[in-house]
C-alpha cells in the first residue's frame, strides 16, 4: 500500500453559520490524482483551501504523512496550490514568476535558472521568460501558474478548477498535459472541479462532494458503473432515475413492470431508485422490447445521437449511434447488470 | 458621436478654467503694460535669478519635500490598516480621515493655533507640570505640522484606493510559495501599491509646495515660501510681471517632477489607480 500522503480527519468548517463542509474524511495517498468532484456551493473549495493553509477547519485536522498541520500557515506547508484565477504577479515577468518560490528558498541563481528552465520545458512555454504575464493567453497563463506551483517539487500539489477559463479544445489539451505530468513527476494531485468528464478522465480517485458532504469515494470506474445513490448517478452523467421497489434480491420492479436485476440486499419490497445510463439502452422493434415508447427528439452530439423516449407518463434518454426516426414506436432493452439499484434518499425539494 | 457631445461642457470647463488662466499667467509673465498696450518684459524671470529668490524656492520645495515625506510614513501604515480592519471599521475610520476635510480650511489651520501658541493648550498643560512654555508656533516644524495635517487625507485615500484592488489570491499564491508576511508585503504589496503612493506623493507635494496659507498662519512672518512670494506680488506689490514669472517657474518645476514621478509608475506595473 502506498503510504498516506494528506489526510483529512472530521474536517468541519462553518463560515457565518453556515456549514460548508461537514465531517470531511479523506485520505490521499502518494502519487495519487484525487479530484474532489461536485457542483458550486458544495465546499469542495472550501476543502482545498483548508488543505493549502487559507482557511482553519472549525474542527478536525488535517495530516501530512501522520502529522497534524492544521495551524500550520500556508508559507511552511509543503504543498503548492494553483490558484483558480491563476494570481500570476502582475509586476513580475514570466521567468520571475515562476522563480518566486525558489528565491524565497534562497537558491543560487544558476540553480533558480536551470529549474525555470526545465519547467517551461515542461510546459512548453520556452523562450517567454520575459513577457508580461498578462500579455499572455488564458492557456499561456494557466502553465505558467502550473510551472510556478510545480518548480518547488512540492509533495502536493492542488489544483482549484485550473481549466475552468479555457476553451474546450485547450481544456482537454491541458487535461492530458495534466495527467502527463502527474505521472512524469509523480506528485500527489488535489484536483477540484465540477466537470465529471475532467474528473473521471484524470483522476484515479473521485470525492463525489454536496452539500458539504462527501457522497462517494472512490474510483472513477466505480463511482460511474456503481454510484451509491441519486445525487452522484445524476451528477457524474446524465440518467435515467426511476422510483421502484425492490420486491426481492435480483429482483426490481419500474416502468409498471419486473426485471431481473444483479443487486441484493436491500430488503423485501422496499422502495429503491432505479438508474439506467443513456448509453446503456439498447433501441430494438417494439416486439423485442422490454418497454416500447414513441422517439420525442433526436439531437445528434456528434459521437452519438440522444434522443428522448415517451413511454407511459416517463420520458427516457437514450444515447445511440443508431439513429431511430422520430414520432415512431421503438423497443427499449437492458441488461440486468445496468439496472444500477439506490437505497431511496431524502432528496429536498430543490434538488 | 453621443460621446463627444457629452464631453462638451467638460471641455468647455477646461478650457474656461484651466486653459485660458494658465495662458493668462503665461502671458503676463512675458509681457508688461506699457502706455500704447503690451511689450515683451523678461524682466520677472531675470529678477528671479538672484539668490534671496532662489532660496526662498529651494526652502520650499525642501519642506514640502519633508512634508510629502511624513505624510508617506504616517499615511502608508495608516492605509494598510485601513484595507485590513473590517468595512465596517474601514467606513468609519475613512469617515474619520475624511471629516475634517469638511471643515474649512482655513479654520482649520487656524485651529493650530490656540492649540500651538505661547499661552496655547500645549503649553499650558506642560506648564501644570512645571514645564516651562515651548517654541511651538511660527517656526518651520509648526508650518511642516500644518502641512502633514491637512495633506495627509490626500496621501493615505489614493493608497487605500490601491490597496484594496490588490486581489487577495495574490497574496495567497504569494504565501502559497513560501512567503512570510514580511516578505508578502516586500514582494507583492508593496510595489503592486507604488501607483497609489505615486500619486498621493504628487497630491501632497503639489499643494505643499505652493501653499502660502499655511505658511502665514502658522509660520508668522519667519517662513517665507514660493506661495508667500506669489501672492505677495499680485496683493501687495502688484507686480503681476514677476509673481507669474515666478508662478510660471514653480510650474514647470512640479510638472517635471510629476513626469519624472509617472514614468516610474509606467515601469513598475501594478495596480491602476482608477
Amino acid at each position: 500500500m502506498k503510504r498516506k500522503v494528506i489526510e483529512g480527519r472530521n474536517l468541519f468548517k462553518e463560515i457565518s453559520g453556515q456549514r460548508v463542509v461537514d465531517n470531511f474524511n479523506f485520505c490521499v495517498r502518494s502519487e495519487d490524482f484525487l479530484t474532489i468532484l461536485g457542483p458550486s456551493g458544495s465546499g469542495k473549495t472550501t476543502v482545498l483551501r483548508m488543505i493549502g493553509g487559507f482557511e482553519m477547519p472549525t474542527a478536525g485536522d488535517i495530516l501530512f504523512e501522520d502529522k497534524v498541520i492544521t495551524s500550520v500557515p500556508p508559507y511552511e506547508r509543503p504543498i503548492n496550490t494553483v490558484f483558480q484565477k491563476y494570481a500570476l504577479f502582475p509586476h513580475m515577468d514570466v521567468y520571475e514568476n515562476i522563480a518566486f518560490g525558489l528565491r524565497l528558498k534562497k537558491m543560487e541563481e544558476q540553480e533558480i535558472r536551470k529549474r525555470v528552465g526545465r519547467m517551461l520545458e515542461l510546459v512548453t512555454l520556452r523562450g517567454f521568460e520575459k513577457r508580461a504575464v498578462d500579455s499572455l493567453s488564458g492557456g499561456q497563463q494557466q502553465r505558467v501558474a502550473i510551472a510556478r506551483a510545480l518548480v518547488n517539487e512540492p509533495k502536493v500539489l492542488l489544483l482549484d478548477e485550473p481549466l475552468g477559463a479555457l476553451d474546450l479544445k485547450l481544456r482537454k489539451e491541458m487535461q492530458v498535459e495534466l495527467k502527463y505530468m502527474q505521472q512524469e513527476l509523480g506528485i500527489t494531485f488535489i484536483y477540484v472541479t465540477h466537470d465529471q468528464e475532467e474528473a473521471l478522465t484524470m483522476s484515479n480517485q473521485v470525492i463525489v462532494m454536496n452539500k458539504g458532504r462527501i457522497e462517494q469515494f472512490g474510483t472513477p470506474v466505480n463511482i460511474y458503473n456503481e454510484p451509491v445513490n441519486a445525487f452522484v448517478a445524476d451528477f457524474i452523467g446524465e440518467s435515467n432515475i426511476l422510483d421502484g421497489i425492490m420486491y426481492r434480491d435480483y429482483e426490481v420492479g419500474f416502468a409498471g413492470q419486473r426485471f431481473r436485476c444483479v443487486d441484493a440486499g436491500f430488503g423485501v419490497d422496499q422502495p429503491v431508485e432505479v438508474v439506467i445510463r443513456p448509453e446503456d439502452i439498447k433501441l430494438v422493434s417494439p416486439e423485442e422490447g422490454m418497454l416500447r415508447g414513441i422517439v420525442d427528439s433526436i439531437v445528434f452530439k456528434g459521437v452519438h445521437y440522444e434522443m428522448v423516449v415517451l413511454e407511459g407518463q416517463r420520458s427516457w434518454l437514450i444515447q445511440s449511434t443508431i439513429k431511430a426516426l422520430e414520432d415512431t414506436e421503438v423497443g427499449m432493452r437492458f441488461n440486468p447488470d445496468d439496472i444500477h439499484i439506490m437505497k431511496k434518499q431524502e432528496r429536498p425539494a430543490d434538488a | 458621436m453621443l460621446r463627444r457631445f457629452s464631453a462638451a461642457p467638460y471641455m468647455l470647463w477646461t478650457i474656461l478654467f484651466i486653459l485660458v488662466p494658465v495662458f493668462m499667467v503665461l502671458f503676463y509673465s512675458l509681457f508688461s503694460p506699457v502706455p500704447a498696450g503690451y511689450a515683451l518684459d523678461l524682466d520677472g524671470y531675470h529678477k528671479f535669478v538672484d539668490p534671496l529668490y532662489l532660496e526662498v524656492l529651494w526652502r520650499s520645495i525642501v519642506i514640502a519635500f519633508k512634508s510629502t515625506l511624513l505624510c508617506l510614513l504616517v499615511g502608508y501604515p495608516l492605509a494598510l490598516i485601513l484595507s485590513r480592519i473590517t468595512p465596517r471599521f474601514q467606513k468609519i475610520l475613512v469617515m474619520l480621515i475624511i471629516l475634517p476635510m469638511w471643515m474649512n480650511f482655513l479654520l482649520r489651520t487656524y485651529a493650530w493655533i490656540p492649540i500651538l501658541g505661547r499661552n496655547g493648550l500645549i503649553n499650558t498643560l506642560l506648564g501644570s507640570f512645571g514645564v516651562a512654555p515651548l517654541n511651538l508656533l511660527f517656526n518651520e516644524n509648526a508650518v511642516l505640522l500644518g502641512m502633514v495635517y491637512n495633506f495627509l487625507p490626500f496621501m493615505v485615500l489614493p493608497i487605500y484606493t490601491v490597496l484594496m484592488k490588490i486581489d487577495r489570491q495574490l497574496i495567497e499564491a504569494a504565501e502559497d510559495l513560501g512567503a512570510d508576511r514580511l516578505v508578502v508585503f516586500r514582494r507583492i504589496i508593496l510595489p503592486l501599491s507604488i501607483p497609489g503612493l505615486i500619486s498621493g506623493v504628487m497630491m501632497v507635494f503639489m499643494p505643499a509646495v505652493s501653499t502660502f496659507v499655511i505658511s502665514d498662519l502658522l509660520g508668522g512672518a519667519q517662513i517665507t515660501l514660493i506661495g508667500n512670494l506669489i501672492k505677495d506680488q499680485f496683493q501687495t506689490v502688484y507686480d503681476w510681471n514677476f509673481g507669474s514669472a515666478i508662478s510660471m517657474i514653480l510650474m514647470v518645476i512640479i510638472l517635471l517632477s510629476m513626469s519624472i514621478l509617472n514614468r516610474y509608475d509606467k515601469r513598475e506595473r501594478g495596480v491602476s489607480m482608477w
